[in-house]
């Protein structure tokens, strides 16, 4: 009886995880004319849900380099040309500012729900 | 030996390829000169702010100005390899222009000022700058009787205080702007302006040179912060602002207007002429670590060096005409 138990609570966990993966999102996010852009349109404020991802591509003819220092996600992509990008999975609720260390005009506000 | 010739020509076309020209207006002056809303420049804050920018009261030697570096005879620097200061005490970074930063985001070498009300105060209450209290300049502009009308002029009801003080010089800073150089009358269709030389200037500076990784628009700057390899910089820069690697040694890019009236150059002032500014360029940066990736070997003709160092001669325009101020008493 335990044994079986056991058994339904893993799959249940399993299943549970499966649908959390399913959920996740993932978003491109471009450098282009040295603002954040998004569809081809500025963006300035994004909301995500925890887990999903964001690839920060870089658009322009010159290098940028993403990077935040926000309580819930620190990171630095380093410097990357045109063409290339780095994703970020964003994995703590909260709020984020995401900056070019470069073009410090560009910014992002991300809300994680 | 035909080969042997093509390859550098092809390498030359790749790497042209690989940035885009901008259009020409995209290099036409704004409309407006941008001021804040809660600052729109009248001629009573500009004259007031002329006022406080001559006056050396400002300093706590009462013998220091914000023309004692930021000199109009001298292209709004101080012709200077780095400033000197309080005491003269000889610091650590060139004296900037303030030639069109009415127009740039971000104040100082290292960016630390976001608009030029905030900037205005600060070269005043560093030690090693112009050594005053900020209560104390309050105090001391109190006694001028001159200054208490010009301040109700300028700012009715708002009192003599370091929000006005810093407003009013705003206020000037954004009517120290650069006139229509020669390149000017050029992208605007008249063809003699610049020289054959300055005009192939031109092209190598967008295309083959890649200034414009970083030099863009009417004011030729990209409002970032950048590590350019030079030798000896011991200087944290920008990464004292913004603790990201690549922030290490970088600073901020300046404008390229007037350029020929703001020698030395560098954030350290250590070239003496434009063409040792190119020839750094052209070389791709000396220090390697953490030098932005924007930089790498130009390999430039000798000529194509005199060419672009011609283009940016046609930066400059005819300086700004300034009548020296009679300080209230």
């Amino acid at each position: 009886m335990r044994v079986m138990k056991a058994k339904v609570t893993v799959i249940l966990c399993a299943m549970t995880l499966a649908a959390g993966a399913a959920a996740a999102a993932e978003y491109t996010v471009g450098q282009h004319n040295k603002t954040f852009e998004k569809d081809g349109a500025k963006l300035e404020k994004l909301t995500i849900n925890v887990g999903d991802t964001i690839h920060f591509k870089n658009m322009d003819p010159w290098f940028h380099n993403v990077f935040s220092l926000s309580d819930i996600k620190t990171f630095d992509l380093g410097s990357y040309p045109q063409g290339q990008f780095k994703s970020v999975v964003f994995d703590k609720a909260g709020s984020a500012e995401v900056e070019c260390a470069i073009h410090p005009q560009m910014f992002l506000e991300l809300e994680v729900k | 030996m035909k080969s042997g010739m093509m390859i550098p020509a092809l390498l030359d076309l790749v790497i042209s390829m690989s940035v885009q020209a901008a259009p020409k207006e995209s290099f036409l002056r704004p409309d407006k000169v941008p001021a804040p809303s809660s600052n729109q420049m009248t001629p009573e804050r500009v004259e007031l702010g002329k006022a406080l920018f001559f006056d050396p009261r400002l300093s706590g030697s009462n013998w220091i100005s914000c023309t004692t570096c930021h000199n109009p005879a001298l292209g709004w620097s101080d012709g200077l390899p780095t400033a000197i200061g309080h005491g003269m005490k000889i610091l650590g970074r060139a004296t900037p222009t303030i030639l069109n930063t009415a127009y740039q985001r971000k104040q100082m070498w290292d960016g630390r000022f976001r608009t030029l009300e905030e900037q205005a105060l600060g070269p005043i209450a560093a030690d090693v700058e112009m050594n005053q209290n900020l209560d104390n300049v309050v105090a001391e502009l109190k006694e001028i009787t001159g200054y208490h009308a010009m301040f109700e002029k300028a700012y009715p009801g708002e009192g003599i205080s370091k929000d006005t003080i810093a407003k009013a010089i705003a206020s000037f800073e954004r009517t120290v702007v650069s006139s229509d150089a020669a390149f000017d009358r050029w992208i605007k269709g008249d063809e003699k302006a610049m020289s054959d030389y300055a005009k192939k200037g031109f092209a190598l500076f967008e295309g083959k040179a890649n200034c414009t990784a970083c030099h863009q628009g009417f004011n030729f700057i990209d409002d970032g912060f950048h590590n350019l390899g030079l030798k000896g910089n011991q200087d944290a820069g920008r990464h004292a602002q913004v603790p990201v690697a690549v922030m290490m040694g970088a600073f901020k890019t300046p404008t390229l207007r007037d350029v020929a009236l703001t020698a030395p150059y560098m954030h350290n002032g250590m070239y003496k002429t434009l063409d040792e500014v190119v020839a750094h360029y052209n070389r791709g940066g000396d220090v390697k670590e953490n030098l932005d990736p924007n930089l790498k070997p130009l390999n430039l003709t000798e000529q194509e060096q005199k060419d672009i160092v011609e283009f940016l001669k046609a930066l400059t325009g005819e300086p700004m005409m300034v009548t020296v101020p009679h300080l209230p008493q």
